[in-house]
Protein backbone atom coordinates (compact mmCIF):
# COMPACT_ATOMS: atom_id res chain seq x y z
CA UNK A 1 0.00 0.00 0.00
CA UNK A 2 2.84 2.13 1.31
CA UNK A 3 4.73 1.71 -2.13
CA UNK A 4 2.06 2.18 -4.43
CA UNK A 5 1.75 5.88 -2.79
CA UNK A 6 5.00 6.37 -3.09
CA UNK A 7 5.33 4.90 -6.64
CA UNK A 8 2.08 7.01 -8.14
CA UNK A 9 3.18 10.18 -6.66
CA UNK A 10 6.50 9.87 -8.38
CA UNK A 11 4.69 9.44 -11.47
CA UNK A 12 3.01 12.55 -11.01
CA UNK A 13 6.47 14.41 -10.58
CA UNK A 14 8.48 16.12 -12.98
CA UNK A 15 11.53 15.31 -13.48
CA UNK A 16 14.58 17.29 -12.28
CA UNK A 17 18.23 17.41 -13.55
CA UNK A 18 20.41 17.66 -11.05
CA UNK A 19 23.99 17.86 -10.30
CA UNK A 20 26.58 16.80 -8.08
CA UNK A 21 30.15 18.53 -8.38
CA UNK A 22 33.14 16.45 -6.13
CA UNK A 23 36.46 18.11 -6.00
CA UNK A 24 38.97 15.33 -6.72
CA UNK A 25 41.75 15.09 -3.75
CA UNK A 26 40.46 18.75 -2.80
CA UNK A 27 42.96 20.27 -0.15
CA UNK A 28 45.90 17.73 -1.37
CA UNK A 29 45.13 19.06 -5.39
CA UNK A 30 45.05 22.50 -3.92
CA UNK A 31 48.24 22.21 -2.14
CA UNK A 32 49.95 20.53 -5.70
CA UNK A 33 48.51 23.09 -7.47
CA UNK A 34 49.90 26.15 -5.60
CA UNK A 35 53.12 24.15 -5.57
CA UNK A 36 53.59 22.58 -8.54
CA UNK A 37 56.81 21.08 -7.43
CA UNK A 38 54.79 18.87 -5.14
CA UNK A 39 53.30 16.98 -8.39
CA UNK A 40 55.84 14.57 -9.09
CA UNK A 41 55.69 13.09 -5.15
CA UNK A 42 52.80 11.76 -3.47
CA UNK A 43 51.85 14.08 -1.02
CA UNK A 44 49.43 14.02 2.43
CA UNK A 45 48.01 16.85 3.84
CA UNK A 46 47.99 16.08 7.57
CA UNK A 47 47.16 18.24 10.99
CA UNK A 48 49.96 19.09 13.64
CA UNK A 49 51.45 15.95 15.50
CA UNK A 50 52.27 18.55 17.93
CA UNK A 51 49.02 19.96 18.49
CA UNK A 52 47.65 15.93 18.67
CA UNK A 53 45.73 16.39 15.01
CA UNK A 54 48.08 14.53 13.41
CA UNK A 55 46.15 12.48 10.95
CA UNK A 56 45.82 12.57 6.91
CA UNK A 57 43.41 14.81 6.09
CA UNK A 58 43.53 14.32 2.21
CA UNK A 59 46.09 12.63 0.34
CA UNK A 60 46.92 12.66 -3.74
CA UNK A 61 46.80 9.86 -6.17
CA UNK A 62 49.95 8.88 -5.75
CA UNK A 63 49.98 8.06 -1.94
CA UNK A 64 47.02 6.83 -2.57
CA UNK A 65 48.47 4.12 -4.70
CA UNK A 66 50.56 3.18 -1.96
CA UNK A 67 47.72 2.57 0.44
CA UNK A 68 47.57 6.38 2.64
CA UNK A 69 44.26 6.51 3.82
CA UNK A 70 42.19 9.71 5.24
CA UNK A 71 41.96 9.70 8.90
CA UNK A 72 44.95 7.61 9.58
CA UNK A 73 47.62 8.45 11.62
CA UNK A 74 50.36 10.64 10.02
CA UNK A 75 52.95 7.77 11.44
CA UNK A 76 50.94 5.23 9.84
CA UNK A 77 51.20 6.50 6.22
CA UNK A 78 54.60 7.27 6.67
CA UNK A 79 55.32 3.71 7.34
CA UNK A 80 53.56 2.77 4.04
CA UNK A 81 54.91 5.31 1.96
CA UNK A 82 58.46 6.48 2.73
CA UNK A 83 58.98 9.43 0.00
CA UNK A 84 55.29 10.65 1.28
CA UNK A 85 55.23 14.33 1.22
CA UNK A 86 53.51 15.82 4.42
CA UNK A 87 51.91 19.35 4.17
CA UNK A 88 49.99 21.43 6.80
CA UNK A 89 46.65 22.90 5.88
CA UNK A 90 45.61 26.14 4.34
CA UNK A 91 42.18 26.56 5.26
CA UNK A 92 42.18 30.03 3.85
CA UNK A 93 43.50 28.82 0.28
CA UNK A 94 40.65 26.19 0.38
CA UNK A 95 38.14 28.31 1.53
CA UNK A 96 38.85 30.65 -2.03
CA UNK A 97 39.53 27.94 -4.52
CA UNK A 98 35.78 26.86 -2.82
CA UNK A 99 34.26 29.80 -3.51
CA UNK A 100 35.23 30.43 -6.96
CA UNK A 101 33.72 26.87 -7.56
CA UNK A 102 31.00 28.28 -6.40
CA UNK A 103 30.99 31.26 -8.81
CA UNK A 104 31.74 29.00 -11.40
CA UNK A 105 28.60 27.08 -10.37
CA UNK A 106 26.08 29.89 -9.76
CA UNK A 107 26.48 30.75 -13.17
CA UNK A 108 24.18 27.93 -14.53
CA UNK A 109 21.92 28.08 -11.63
CA UNK A 110 20.48 29.69 -8.39
CA UNK A 111 20.34 26.77 -6.61
CA UNK A 112 23.39 25.59 -5.34
CA UNK A 113 23.73 24.10 -2.07
CA UNK A 114 27.21 23.49 -0.48
CA UNK A 115 27.34 19.73 1.44
CA UNK A 116 31.11 20.34 3.02
CA UNK A 117 33.78 22.60 1.09
CA UNK A 118 34.93 20.60 -1.68
CA UNK A 119 30.62 19.17 -2.97
CA UNK A 120 27.77 20.77 -4.12
CA UNK A 121 24.59 20.06 -5.84
CA UNK A 122 23.18 21.92 -8.18
CA UNK A 123 19.36 22.24 -9.35
CA UNK A 124 20.12 22.89 -13.09
CA UNK A 125 16.14 21.69 -14.32
CA UNK A 126 15.23 25.31 -15.20
CA UNK A 127 18.94 26.11 -17.03
CA UNK A 128 18.74 23.00 -19.76
CA UNK A 129 16.46 24.83 -22.39
CA UNK A 130 19.78 27.87 -22.28
CA UNK A 131 22.56 25.68 -21.76
CA UNK A 132 21.96 22.05 -23.13
CA UNK A 133 21.21 18.94 -21.16
CA UNK A 134 22.73 17.91 -17.78
CA UNK A 135 25.89 16.29 -19.54
CA UNK A 136 26.85 18.99 -21.81
CA UNK A 137 26.23 21.51 -18.35
CA UNK A 138 28.29 19.07 -16.54
CA UNK A 139 30.90 18.40 -18.77
CA UNK A 140 31.23 23.02 -19.20
CA UNK A 141 31.33 23.01 -15.49
CA UNK A 142 34.49 20.42 -15.50
CA UNK A 143 36.07 22.04 -17.94
CA UNK A 144 35.92 25.36 -16.42
CA UNK A 145 37.00 24.26 -13.15
CA UNK A 146 40.19 23.07 -14.55
CA UNK A 147 40.79 25.76 -16.95
CA UNK A 148 40.08 28.50 -14.26
CA UNK A 149 40.79 26.92 -10.81
CA UNK A 150 43.62 24.36 -12.32
CA UNK A 151 41.90 21.17 -10.29
CA UNK A 152 39.97 18.52 -11.22
CA UNK A 153 36.20 17.59 -10.53
CA UNK A 154 33.95 14.36 -10.91
CA UNK A 155 30.45 15.35 -11.34
CA UNK A 156 26.92 13.45 -11.10
CA UNK A 157 24.35 13.72 -13.44
CA UNK A 158 20.92 12.29 -12.36
CA UNK A 159 17.26 13.04 -11.33
CA UNK A 160 17.94 13.43 -7.74
CA UNK A 161 20.55 14.57 -5.56
CA UNK A 162 21.07 10.96 -3.75
CA UNK A 163 22.20 9.42 -7.67
CA UNK A 164 23.74 12.50 -8.74
CA UNK A 165 26.15 12.44 -5.44
CA UNK A 166 26.49 8.57 -6.38
CA UNK A 167 27.70 9.33 -9.67
CA UNK A 168 29.90 11.46 -8.55
CA UNK A 169 31.57 8.84 -6.27
CA UNK A 170 31.43 6.01 -9.71
CA UNK A 171 34.45 7.62 -11.94
CA UNK A 172 37.43 9.51 -10.08
CA UNK A 173 39.25 11.92 -11.53
CA UNK A 174 37.65 14.59 -13.81
CA UNK A 175 35.06 12.80 -14.86
CA UNK A 176 30.71 13.02 -15.56
CA UNK A 177 28.73 10.25 -14.86
CA UNK A 178 25.21 9.91 -15.86
CA UNK A 179 22.37 8.40 -14.34
CA UNK A 180 19.61 8.96 -16.46
CA UNK A 181 15.88 7.59 -14.54
CA UNK A 182 15.41 5.49 -17.61
CA UNK A 183 18.70 2.88 -16.86
CA UNK A 184 19.10 3.90 -12.86
CA UNK A 185 18.83 0.31 -12.09
CA UNK A 186 20.99 -1.26 -14.37
CA UNK A 187 23.76 1.27 -12.80
CA UNK A 188 23.11 1.76 -9.32
CA UNK A 189 21.20 -1.57 -8.19
CA UNK A 190 24.10 -3.90 -8.52
CA UNK A 191 26.38 -1.67 -6.44
CA UNK A 192 26.71 -2.08 -2.29
CA UNK A 193 24.25 -0.50 0.21
CA UNK A 194 27.09 1.56 1.78
CA UNK A 195 27.92 3.58 -2.03
CA UNK A 196 24.53 5.53 -1.22
CA UNK A 197 24.47 8.63 0.76
CA UNK A 198 23.01 7.99 4.21
CA UNK A 199 24.12 4.15 4.72
CA UNK A 200 27.38 4.81 6.78
CA UNK A 201 29.19 1.76 8.31
CA UNK A 202 26.68 1.03 11.15
CA UNK A 203 23.71 0.70 8.82
CA UNK A 204 25.89 -0.98 6.22
CA UNK A 205 26.48 -3.95 9.51
CA UNK A 206 22.82 -3.49 10.30
CA UNK A 207 21.60 -4.41 6.56
CA UNK A 208 24.38 -6.50 5.89
CA UNK A 209 22.89 -8.87 9.09
CA UNK A 210 19.81 -9.02 7.84
CA UNK A 211 21.08 -9.98 4.26
CA UNK A 212 20.96 -6.59 2.49
CA UNK A 213 24.05 -5.82 0.43
CA UNK A 214 23.21 -4.06 -2.48
CA UNK A 215 21.12 -0.73 -3.58
CA UNK A 216 18.99 -3.50 -6.06
CA UNK A 217 18.21 -5.46 -2.55
CA UNK A 218 17.60 -2.29 -0.52
CA UNK A 219 15.31 -1.12 -3.24
CA UNK A 220 13.34 -4.36 -3.99
CA UNK A 221 12.29 -5.68 -0.72
CA UNK A 222 9.11 -4.47 0.60
CA UNK A 223 9.25 -0.84 2.50
CA UNK A 224 7.48 -2.34 5.56
CA UNK A 225 10.35 -4.37 6.25
CA UNK A 226 12.76 -1.00 6.69
CA UNK A 227 9.99 0.66 8.85
CA UNK A 228 9.34 -1.38 10.75
CA UNK A 229 13.68 -2.45 11.48
CA UNK A 230 14.50 1.04 11.15
CA UNK A 231 11.85 3.39 11.65
CA UNK A 232 11.59 6.87 9.72
CA UNK A 233 15.13 6.55 8.54
CA UNK A 234 14.48 2.96 7.04
CA UNK A 235 11.83 4.71 4.58
CA UNK A 236 14.13 7.23 3.84
CA UNK A 237 16.80 4.65 2.79
CA UNK A 238 14.28 2.25 0.93
CA UNK A 239 13.12 5.54 -1.15
CA UNK A 240 16.49 6.92 -1.70
CA UNK A 241 17.29 3.07 -3.70
CA UNK A 242 14.45 3.34 -5.59
CA UNK A 243 14.72 6.85 -6.99
CA UNK A 244 11.73 8.41 -5.23
CA UNK A 245 14.37 11.10 -3.37
CA UNK A 246 12.78 14.76 -3.29
CA UNK A 247 14.39 16.47 -1.39
CA UNK A 248 14.96 19.77 -3.00
CA UNK A 249 18.38 21.60 -3.06
CA UNK A 250 18.49 24.48 -1.36
CA UNK A 251 18.83 28.48 -2.83
CA UNK A 252 22.46 29.67 -2.99
CA UNK A 253 21.19 32.21 -0.97
CA UNK A 254 19.49 29.70 1.60
CA UNK A 255 20.31 30.39 5.40
CA UNK A 256 20.32 27.37 7.37
CA UNK A 257 18.56 28.22 11.32
CA UNK A 258 21.47 27.77 13.61
CA UNK A 259 19.96 24.88 16.40
CA UNK A 260 23.35 24.22 18.61
CA UNK A 261 26.58 26.30 18.98
CA UNK A 262 29.46 24.48 19.82
CA UNK A 263 33.62 24.34 20.05
CA UNK A 264 35.57 21.58 21.08
CA UNK A 265 39.22 21.36 21.17
CA UNK A 266 41.89 18.57 21.67
CA UNK A 267 44.29 19.65 24.29
CA UNK A 268 47.97 20.11 24.09
CA UNK A 269 48.40 17.47 26.85
CA UNK A 270 46.10 15.33 28.82
CA UNK A 271 43.95 17.08 31.26
CA UNK A 272 44.69 15.40 34.66
CA UNK A 273 42.34 17.27 37.11
CA UNK A 274 39.08 19.21 37.35
CA UNK A 275 41.08 22.57 37.47
CA UNK A 276 42.58 22.46 33.95
CA UNK A 277 39.11 21.44 32.55
CA UNK A 278 37.88 24.18 33.91
CA UNK A 279 39.92 26.45 32.11
CA UNK A 280 39.53 24.97 29.10
CA UNK A 281 35.70 24.60 29.25
CA UNK A 282 36.18 28.34 30.12
CA UNK A 283 38.06 29.11 26.97
CA UNK A 284 35.52 26.98 24.49
CA UNK A 285 32.53 29.19 26.15
CA UNK A 286 34.31 32.29 25.26
CA UNK A 287 34.02 31.84 22.02
CA UNK A 288 30.30 30.20 22.06
CA UNK A 289 29.16 33.35 23.85
CA UNK A 290 30.56 35.44 21.30
CA UNK A 291 28.87 33.62 18.69
CA UNK A 292 25.30 33.12 20.32
CA UNK A 293 26.08 36.86 20.83
CA UNK A 294 26.49 37.45 17.10
CA UNK A 295 23.35 34.88 16.22
CA UNK A 296 21.06 36.95 18.84
CA UNK A 297 20.19 33.67 20.18
CA UNK A 298 19.90 32.39 23.87
CA UNK A 299 20.57 29.10 25.00
CA UNK A 300 18.58 27.14 27.27
CA UNK A 301 20.77 23.98 27.99
CA UNK A 302 24.41 22.97 27.67
CA UNK A 303 25.62 19.60 25.96
CA UNK A 304 29.41 18.72 26.49
CA UNK A 305 31.51 15.57 25.42
CA UNK A 306 34.48 14.58 27.16
CA UNK A 307 37.00 12.00 25.61
CA UNK A 308 39.65 10.35 27.30
CA UNK A 309 43.04 8.98 26.39
CA UNK A 310 41.84 5.79 25.75
CA UNK A 311 39.70 7.80 23.32
CA UNK A 312 36.65 6.67 24.55
CA UNK A 313 33.92 9.44 24.34
CA UNK A 314 30.98 10.08 26.44
CA UNK A 315 28.42 12.75 26.08
CA UNK A 316 25.93 14.47 29.16
CA UNK A 317 23.58 17.29 28.65
CA UNK A 318 21.52 19.46 30.95
CA UNK A 319 19.73 22.39 31.31
CA UNK A 320 20.24 26.18 31.86
CA UNK A 321 18.27 27.58 35.06
CA UNK A 322 17.77 30.17 32.63
CA UNK A 323 18.02 31.65 29.00
CA UNK A 324 21.31 33.03 28.62
CA UNK A 325 23.87 33.78 25.62
CA UNK A 326 26.80 34.36 29.23
CA UNK A 327 30.09 32.74 28.30
CA UNK A 328 30.55 32.19 32.41
CA UNK A 329 27.04 31.25 33.03
CA UNK A 330 27.58 28.80 30.23
CA UNK A 331 31.17 27.71 31.02
CA UNK A 332 29.95 27.07 35.18
CA UNK A 333 26.82 24.82 34.36
CA UNK A 334 28.88 22.89 32.05
CA UNK A 335 31.84 22.55 34.35
CA UNK A 336 29.21 21.46 37.23
CA UNK A 337 27.39 19.06 34.62
CA UNK A 338 31.51 17.50 33.84
CA UNK A 339 32.21 16.98 37.84
CA UNK A 340 28.21 15.54 38.84
CA UNK A 341 29.01 13.17 35.76
CA UNK A 342 32.46 12.42 35.09
CA UNK A 343 34.41 9.36 36.75
CA UNK A 344 38.50 10.40 36.66
CA UNK A 345 39.47 6.75 35.72
CA UNK A 346 41.38 8.61 32.65
CA UNK A 347 43.21 11.55 31.99
CA UNK A 348 41.01 13.84 29.22
CA UNK A 349 42.20 14.03 25.36
CA UNK A 350 39.64 16.54 24.07
CA UNK A 351 36.58 18.06 25.61
CA UNK A 352 33.25 19.84 23.76
CA UNK A 353 31.13 22.19 25.05
CA UNK A 354 27.57 23.02 23.23
CA UNK A 355 25.33 25.44 23.66
CA UNK A 356 21.36 23.75 22.78
CA UNK A 357 18.06 24.75 22.42
CA UNK A 358 18.49 28.23 21.35
CA UNK A 359 15.64 30.97 21.44
CA UNK A 360 15.85 34.35 20.13
CA UNK A 361 16.79 36.66 22.29
CA UNK A 362 14.40 38.68 22.77
CA UNK A 363 11.83 35.88 23.70
CA UNK A 364 10.69 36.21 27.18
CA UNK A 365 11.35 34.02 29.84
CA UNK A 366 9.97 32.94 33.23
CA UNK A 367 12.11 34.43 36.36
CA UNK A 368 11.41 32.01 39.40
CA UNK A 369 11.40 33.28 42.63
CA UNK A 370 14.56 32.85 44.17
CA UNK A 371 16.15 34.84 41.61
CA UNK A 372 17.84 37.94 41.59
CA UNK A 373 16.81 39.46 38.33
CA UNK A 374 19.04 43.00 39.02
CA UNK A 375 22.06 40.74 39.40
CA UNK A 376 21.56 38.74 36.20
CA UNK A 377 21.06 42.23 33.98
CA UNK A 378 23.86 43.29 35.83
CA UNK A 379 25.94 40.77 34.87
CA UNK A 380 24.37 40.81 31.22
CA UNK A 381 25.50 44.33 31.22
CA UNK A 382 28.77 43.25 31.41
CA UNK A 383 28.94 40.75 28.60
CA UNK A 384 27.25 42.84 26.51
CA UNK A 385 30.32 45.29 27.21
CA UNK A 386 32.98 42.54 26.85
CA UNK A 387 30.92 41.43 23.28
CA UNK A 388 30.92 44.88 21.76
CA UNK A 389 34.54 45.28 22.61
CA UNK A 390 35.43 41.61 20.49
CA UNK A 391 33.18 42.84 17.68
CA UNK A 392 35.38 45.90 17.48
CA UNK A 393 38.47 44.62 18.51
CA UNK A 394 38.92 40.82 17.94
CA UNK A 395 38.56 37.97 19.84
CA UNK A 396 41.55 38.84 22.00
CA UNK A 397 41.47 42.51 23.20
CA UNK A 398 39.49 41.15 26.49
CA UNK A 399 39.69 37.35 28.06
CA UNK A 400 39.62 35.87 31.63
CA UNK A 401 43.00 36.69 33.49
CA UNK A 402 43.12 32.59 34.16
CA UNK A 403 43.09 31.69 30.70
CA UNK A 404 46.04 34.94 29.77
CA UNK A 405 48.59 31.60 30.17
CA UNK A 406 47.24 27.98 29.60
CA UNK A 407 50.00 25.62 28.05
CA UNK A 408 47.12 22.68 27.42
CA UNK A 409 44.86 25.07 25.33
CA UNK A 410 46.29 25.16 21.33
CA UNK A 411 46.26 28.36 20.14
CA UNK A 412 43.13 27.42 17.51
CA UNK A 413 43.40 29.93 15.25
CA UNK A 414 42.09 30.00 11.33
CA UNK A 415 38.87 29.89 9.33
CA UNK A 416 36.76 28.06 11.18
CA UNK A 417 35.40 24.33 9.07
CA UNK A 418 31.95 22.83 8.90
CA UNK A 419 31.90 19.85 7.51
CA UNK A 420 28.63 18.07 6.12
CA UNK A 421 26.77 15.66 8.37
CA UNK A 422 23.98 13.65 7.57
CA UNK A 423 21.54 12.80 4.83
CA UNK A 424 19.63 15.66 2.85
CA UNK A 425 15.96 16.73 3.84
CA UNK B 1 64.39 16.02 -22.77
CA UNK B 2 64.31 17.15 -19.14
CA UNK B 3 60.95 19.17 -19.31
CA UNK B 4 61.49 23.07 -18.11
CA UNK B 5 60.10 24.27 -15.22
CA UNK B 6 58.54 27.75 -14.25
CA UNK B 7 58.62 30.48 -11.61
CA UNK B 8 56.53 32.86 -10.67
CA UNK B 9 57.43 36.40 -11.05
CA UNK B 10 55.02 39.07 -9.16
CA UNK B 11 55.58 42.52 -11.59
CA UNK B 12 54.48 46.19 -11.15
CA UNK B 13 52.19 47.18 -14.21
CA UNK B 14 51.22 50.03 -15.50
CA UNK B 15 47.07 49.70 -16.84
CA UNK B 16 44.31 51.96 -18.22
CA UNK B 17 41.37 51.75 -16.14
CA UNK B 18 38.63 52.05 -18.84
CA UNK B 19 35.59 54.02 -18.36
CA UNK B 20 33.42 50.87 -19.15
CA UNK B 21 35.18 49.34 -15.93
CA UNK B 22 37.60 46.88 -17.95
CA UNK B 23 41.21 47.32 -16.82
CA UNK B 24 43.95 47.46 -19.57
CA UNK B 25 47.76 46.72 -18.75
CA UNK B 26 50.14 48.56 -20.81
CA UNK B 27 53.75 47.39 -19.42
CA UNK B 28 55.33 46.54 -17.05
CA UNK B 29 58.40 46.42 -14.46
CA UNK B 30 60.38 43.01 -14.84
CA UNK B 31 62.72 42.21 -11.88
CA UNK B 32 65.40 43.43 -12.68
CA UNK B 33 63.50 46.34 -13.01
CA UNK B 34 63.90 46.36 -16.84
CA UNK B 35 60.69 47.98 -18.50
CA UNK B 36 58.38 46.45 -21.00
CA UNK B 37 55.31 47.95 -23.16
CA UNK B 38 52.62 45.96 -23.86
CA UNK B 39 51.71 45.99 -27.42
CA UNK B 40 48.38 44.87 -27.49
CA UNK B 41 45.87 42.93 -25.31
CA UNK B 42 44.83 39.64 -26.83
CA UNK B 43 42.34 38.11 -24.46
CA UNK B 44 41.33 38.18 -21.14
CA UNK B 45 39.63 35.28 -19.19
CA UNK B 46 39.58 33.70 -15.92
CA UNK B 47 41.96 31.57 -16.03
CA UNK B 48 44.87 28.75 -13.79
CA UNK B 49 48.57 28.93 -14.43
CA UNK B 50 49.17 25.43 -13.68
CA UNK B 51 53.22 26.20 -14.38
CA UNK B 52 53.44 28.33 -11.35
CA UNK B 53 50.27 28.00 -9.58
CA UNK B 54 47.94 30.76 -9.37
CA UNK B 55 45.13 32.40 -10.57
CA UNK B 56 43.20 35.29 -11.85
CA UNK B 57 42.26 36.96 -15.07
CA UNK B 58 44.64 36.11 -17.55
CA UNK B 59 45.65 38.62 -19.98
CA UNK B 60 47.22 37.27 -23.05
CA UNK B 61 49.29 40.02 -24.23
CA UNK B 62 51.88 40.96 -27.29
CA UNK B 63 55.29 42.43 -25.95
CA UNK B 64 57.65 42.66 -28.77
CA UNK B 65 55.73 40.50 -31.13
CA UNK B 66 55.90 38.09 -28.81
CA UNK B 67 52.63 36.20 -26.71
CA UNK B 68 52.89 35.74 -22.86
CA UNK B 69 50.41 35.57 -20.37
CA UNK B 70 50.00 38.28 -17.83
CA UNK B 71 47.78 37.10 -14.91
CA UNK B 72 45.90 39.42 -12.33
CA UNK B 73 45.56 37.46 -8.86
CA UNK B 74 42.01 38.21 -6.87
CA UNK B 75 44.12 40.52 -4.50
CA UNK B 76 45.18 42.55 -7.73
CA UNK B 77 48.29 41.34 -7.77
CA UNK B 78 50.14 40.35 -11.08
CA UNK B 79 52.27 37.77 -12.08
CA UNK B 80 53.91 36.20 -14.84
CA UNK B 81 55.68 33.23 -15.65
CA UNK B 82 59.15 33.00 -16.13
CA UNK B 83 61.73 29.93 -17.36
CA UNK B 84 63.96 28.59 -15.28
CA UNK B 85 67.57 27.62 -17.07
CA UNK B 86 69.60 25.49 -15.70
Amino acid sequence: MLMKKFIEKDEKAMERTILHCDMNNFYASVECFLNPDLKPYPVAVCGSVEERHGIVLAKNYKAKACGVTTGEAVWQAQQKCRDLVIVPPHYEEYMKFSKAARKIYEDYTDQVEAFGMDECWLDVTGSVGIYGDGEKIAQEIRERIKFELGLTVSIGVSFNKIFAKLGSDLKKPDAVTCIPKERFKEIVWPLAASEMLGVGRATEKKLAACGVRTIGTLATWPVEFFEKKFGKFGVALWLFANGLDESRVAAADASVPVKSVGHGTTALQDLENAAEVWRIMLALTQEIGHKLYTYEKRACGVQIDVRDNKLFTKQWQCPLPHPTQSASEIARTAFDLFCRSYEWRNPIRSVTVRAINLTAQNTPYQLDLFCDPLHTEKTEKIDRTVEDLRLRFGMDIIRNACLLDNPKMSSGGGPQVIMPTGVPT
Amino acid sequence: MAETKYRKVYVDVFALMRQDGMLLPKGFIWEDGAKYKIDRVRHAAPAASTKVGGRGIRYTVVIGGQEQYLYREEDDRWFMEAPVYQ
